[in-house]
């Protein structure tokens, strides 16, 4: 026992002598774009957030094993670990910002909102690519924040746009009940004021199901609710675990799949799959392609699949959320190409990634010209607008995978266009002194 | 022979009574001091002040503002979160509220709401013990966790939920908020984290602090010698709360920027509590150790590989720093049940004999 107690201080002095070596500033040699990813692929969002993870590294490192990088210069690629936690979220950004890093996506509403105040004082852009704070589509107010190409209040504008459509018209909606199920954080929460004015606007009635994020894996009583209030339809604002659990409770009180419809984010082919047979039919809405049947996919699974690269399964390759984080690298990809045509350049700095961002325009020639001819709908980044309010289609669950079940639907931007613009001015007022913009445009 | 007492006397009261009696001590706290006020802000980059020192004095003082009631009082409370929680809450609303006022000022008010909070919730200390008071404490912390979440004042109707600093000055520096220099945040912890605990070390050992390790130790006898129950319990209660919620507060203010309920749930009570148990129950030292262990260690374990130019996915170090720091814990707590302050002990006990250990 005595030989033990040593054995532990010495263990204490070990741990003690090892903070200094944290010391010392990292130095990095400028030949790269560095690009952090933070990720998570462990914790309770651990089931959605691997795909995105694995979509997000294996496109930009096809890109390096495919072309040699961006405009001949290679990308340097390093993942860290949040956990979908905020503070280890923050841990990373601190960790990896000195290292010249381009852009953060930091995919998780509570990181974001932590990033957006650091973002212009860093002159680091923050990505969050359809999901994060709304208000920060207004790029007069947060020229350093983009959320291409839809924000949720679109997202929600887009699913009473397509009930309306399904009942034969949005007059036809009045009377009616629309159940809205989210994750009880500041993402599920996010759509409710435009829900709320929309519920007002067209007559219909909104009830709501908030689920705990600890709660999340045993919804039996929101479900039970449901059951007693009959709505007429349902839509999910879930993440993670939160997805098959809602999923398999509709199913299991018999809730008419078609009439479910979850947001981009409750999407994932494991989420439906968990349902079982009783799933088919469930509906999400989408803005990346479905399935793998795109050049680029078949690039990636040559040079970083196949090749052993990458940790990801062969089979999830297509999957709704990998091709979101093949969507998300394409979008930074092509933030640091037209960045690289803006400055001339060829090693960017986090303030030209911005300027490239905000000159972002995905056409279709574009697009096609990346292999992913219909992957996703053409978009466009203004200076005013770092959103763009994109169209958004409605995809349906077969049983097996997933498949596209309507067109294009645009958003109602002139209903969300002005709640934008005041919750942003809503949010500088809050945080004042908010700095105002001093970047120039470069459209 | 390093750690020597002898001939070191006393000839007044006033030597005999001071904080740190032996010379040794003064000189280890004097280059603790030095290394904390003038070392590491001379020589830290902002990562290690931003992810390493404010986190680690953050949760120090959280840990002792809990030491106090569990270690010195003897009430278990698994409500650390939650009080910390509503400190910075507290905070939030009194710089909304009060735009112009210092914010310094504002954080160590907070904790007073904490305090009174605290209070409430350990009412039933008086009639319950042990792992009863353990769950009305656990009570609380959900009770203010959804008050978090469902009182929409609390964060000033914000669509998201969470609570945002804004930018604060004082004396010309920028304080709070994104622009906020790391080095700035670290000095204003720093002095809050000393000045608190430099408070409770001599708190602890005047009459007050005695009564609280009267009443953890044998309540009877205490009541029978004239410590009345009620008020030092809920006194534990107060100050301990007071001090969590400065913690709280210094969290959201000086670290993290914004904060969402999440930030304050069950997870952060166990984190301070496992700190204030493997850094020793009654001990203010034991508090700063089991801080640095909880915190630090995974921190660094998880960045080291990466600064030696390891190549390891991120997720395999998270998991590997999960078993490593499990692992740890249960070592340091078969090898030394008491914790770090009673190894701190046993390793000053050898320092004394050594070389001729008996």
């Amino acid at each position: 026992m005595r030989d033990f107690k040593q054995l532990a201080i010495g263990a204490a002095v070990a741990v003690g002598v090892g903070l200094t070596g944290v010391m010392a500033p990292a130095a990095q040699a400028q030949d790269s774009n560095y690009v952090p990813l933070l990720t998570y692929r462990t914790g309770p969002y651990a089931g959605s957030g691997i795909h995105i993870a694995n979509g997000m590294h294996d496109y930009l490192k096809m890109l390096n094993e495919r072309d040699g990088g961006i405009g001949g210069v290679k990308l340097e690629l390093e993942e860290c670990e949040t956990g979908y936690n905020a503070q280890k979220g923050v841990e990373c950004y601190e960790a990896t910002k000195g290292k010249g890093a381009l852009v953060y996506n930091p995919y998780s509403t509570g990181i974001t909102l932590q990033l957006i105040p650091k973002a212009s004082v860093d002159k680091i852009p923050v990505l969050s690519m359809g999901y994060g704070l709304s208000a920060a589509a207004d790029g007069n107010v947060f020229p350093w924040v983009f959320n291409v190409p839809d924000t949720y209040w679109d997202g929600a504008s887009v699913v009473i746009k397509y009930i309306g459509q399904q009942e034969g018209g949005l007059e036809n909606l009045k009377g009616k009940k629309i159940g809205y199920i989210f994750l009880d954080a500041g993402y599920g929460r996010e759509p409710i004021p435009l829900l709320e004015q929309l519920a007002e606007k067209y007559g219909f009635e909104l009830l709501q199901y908030a689920v705990p994020g600890a709660e999340m894996q045993n919804q039996s009583s929101q479900w039970l609710n449901v059951r007693r209030d009959r709505p007429d339809y349902m839509v999910m604002w879930g993440w993670g675990a939160m997805n098959p659990t809602a999923i398999k409770e509709a199913v299991k009180i018999r809730f008419p799949m078609d009439k479910f419809i979850g947001v981009w984010w409750s999407a994932g082919d494991d989420d439906a799959a968990a349902g079982g047979d009783g799933a088919k039919g469930y509906k999400a809405m989408n803005f990346s392609g479905v399935g793998s049947d795109f050049p680029a996919l078949a690039d990636i699974q040559e040079h970083v699949i196949d090749a052993g690269l990458s940790s990801t399964d062969a089979a999830s390759v297509g999957g709704t959320l990998y091709n979101r984080g093949v969507l998300n690298s394409v979008i930074i990809a092509e933030g640091i190409r037209t960045a690289q045509e803006l400055t001339g350049k060829k090693v960017i700095t986090g303030e030209d990634m911005r300027m490239g961002l905000e000159a972002l325009d995905l056409d279709e020639a574009r697009l096609e010209e990346l292999g992913l001819k219909g992957f996703a709908h053409p978009m466009k980044v203004t200076c005013e607008d770092h959103a763009g309010s994109h169209p958004v289609f409605i995809q349906q669950w077969n049983g097996e995978k997933w498949q596209q079940a309507s067109d294009w639907i645009e958003p109602m931007t002139d209903l969300v266009r002005p709640l934008l613009e005041a919750a942003a001015k809503e949010y500088a007022e809050k945080n004042a002194p908010w700095p105002a913009r001093t970047e120039p445009c470069p459209n | 022979m390093f750690y020597r007492e002898a001939g070191q006397f006393k000839t007044s009261y006033k030597a005999d009574q001071a904080l740190f009696p032996i010379l040794q001590d003064r000189i280890g706290m004097a280059v603790i001091l030095i290394i904390a006020f003038v070392v590491i802000p001379a020589f830290a980059n902002d990562f290690f002040l931003t992810s390493i020192m404010i986190p680690f004095l953050v949760f120090a003082l959280a840990a002792i503002g809990l030491n106090i009631l569990t270690g010195y009082c003897g009430q278990l409370s698994l409500g650390t979160g939650a009080f910390m929680g509503v400190g910075a809450y507290a905070a939030y609303k009194l710089t909304s509220i009060f735009p112009d006022a210092n914010v310094i000022v504002m954080v160590l008010v907070s904790g007073v709401f904490s305090a009174a909070i605290g209070a409430v919730f350990g009412l039933p200390s008086l009639r319950i013990k042990g792992l009863y008071l353990a769950v009305t404490t656990l009570a609380a912390q959900f009770f203010l966790e959804w008050c978090f979440i469902r009182i929409p004042w609390l964060y000033n109707y914000n669509a998201s939920g969470a609570i945002e600093v804004p930018r604060r000055e004082m004396f010309g520096f920028i304080v709070t908020g994104a622009e906020a220099l790391p080095i700035t945040r670290y000095f204003v912890v720093l002095c809050i984290t000393a000045g608190i605990a430099y408070l409770m070390a001599n708190v602890l050992r005047g009459r007050i602090g005695r009564s609280w390790m009267m009443i953890r130790d044998m309540d009877i006898a205490a009541e029978l010698m004239g410590v009345r129950p009620l008020r030092t319990k809920l006194m534990a209660f107060a100050v301990s709360s007071y001090i969590c919620g400065v913690a709280g507060a210094m969290m959201v203010f000086f670290w993290l920027n914004a904060a969402e309920p999440s930030s304050y749930s069950i997870r952060l009570s166990f984190q301070i509590l496992f700190m204030v148990i493997l850094g020793g129950l009654g001990s203010l030292g034991g508090a700063f150790m089991g801080a640095a262990f909880i915190w630090i260690l995974p921190v660094l374990l998880k960045f080291v590989p990466g600064l030696l130019g390891i190549d390891i996915a991120a997720e395999t170090v998270e998991h590997a720093t999960f078993m490593i720091v499990g692992a740890l814990i249960i070592f340091f707590l078969i090898a030394e049940p008491h914790g770090f302050a009673r190894l701190w002990q046993i390793a000053k006990q050898k320092l004394r004999v050594w070389p001729f250990p008996y």
